[in-house]
């Protein structure tokens, strides 16, 4: 392998009305297998793919929400969510999925995966990347 | 006349045009990615809020459901209906104006 590149999945667009969400998880889960420094953003409506509680049963379509806990199997442990994007939409971290991750350096203690940082945080993660990926 | 609107508030312009050309009188249902635009504490709150003051607004619960809005989350006043309710509103009305 290579050397290790920094990888940021950038994540724009709510779970269902389009297939942007669906399809951005499982480039991430299949990108996994590279062994990258991989993270992921949440801006935008993309911070209404990991509100808790989503619940497909009466509208017949796949709820692939579940599919986000497996990210910490992958060592994809590092979520940053725009705090500004929860406030506008009337969320706050309390309304996201408790996803987490073990540490296997750390006693493989349980580790939470989602960080919400300011814009100005977030820009500065965008700046660091070496690619990044818009879904 | 029934209005939908199926879009994101924070991702497209349909329910601010909407709101804007709306009689009233008239009913707004949210479907889809539309029901993000009835979540109360948001910055379009104040807005479908006011919109209450002359219209019937409504938003289908098993979209909300799929995306984990519970109905204490809604604007108050806004009235969650199924899909018996979507065609019960679509044959009461004379017209359908979805804003895509």
């Amino acid at each position: 392998m290579s050397e290790t590149k920094k990888f940021m999945y950038v994540n724009r667009h709510a779970p269902y009305g389009t297939v942007y969400a669906l399809e951005g998880l499982e480039v991430v889960l299949i990108g996994a297998a590279f062994e990258q420094d991989v993270s992921m953003a949440f801006i935008g409506d993309g911070v209404f793919q990991l509100k808790q509680g989503q619940d497909t049963v009466d509208s017949d379509m796949k709820n692939f929400s579940p599919a986000y806990r497996a990210l910490g199997d992958y060592e994809v442990n590092r979520l940053y969510v725009e705090r500004e994007s929860l406030e506008e939409r009337g969320l706050n971290e309390d309304d996201l999925m408790p996803l987490t991750w073990e540490d296997e350096d750390d006693d493989w203690a349980e580790k939470k995966s989602i960080h919400i940082v300011s814009r100005t945080q977030l820009a500065d993660l965008l700046e660091e990347q070496d690619v990044i990926l818009n879904f | 006349m029934l209005h939908t609107v199926n879009k994101s508030p924070y991702d497209s312009s349909s329910l601010r045009t909407c709101l804007s050309l709306a009689k009233s009188g008239s009913d707004l249902l949210l479907i889809e990615d539309g029901v993000y635009g009835a979540l109360s504490g948001s910055v379009h709150s104040d807005s479908i809020a006011e919109a209450l003051n002359s219209l019937k607004v409504y938003a289908l619960g098993p979209d909300l459901k799929a995306r984990g809005i519970s109905e204490d989350r809604l604007v108050s006043g806004i009235q969650v209906v199924g899909y018996d309710g979507f065609v019960e509103l679509a044959t009461g009305n004379d017209k359908v104006q979805s804003w895509l």
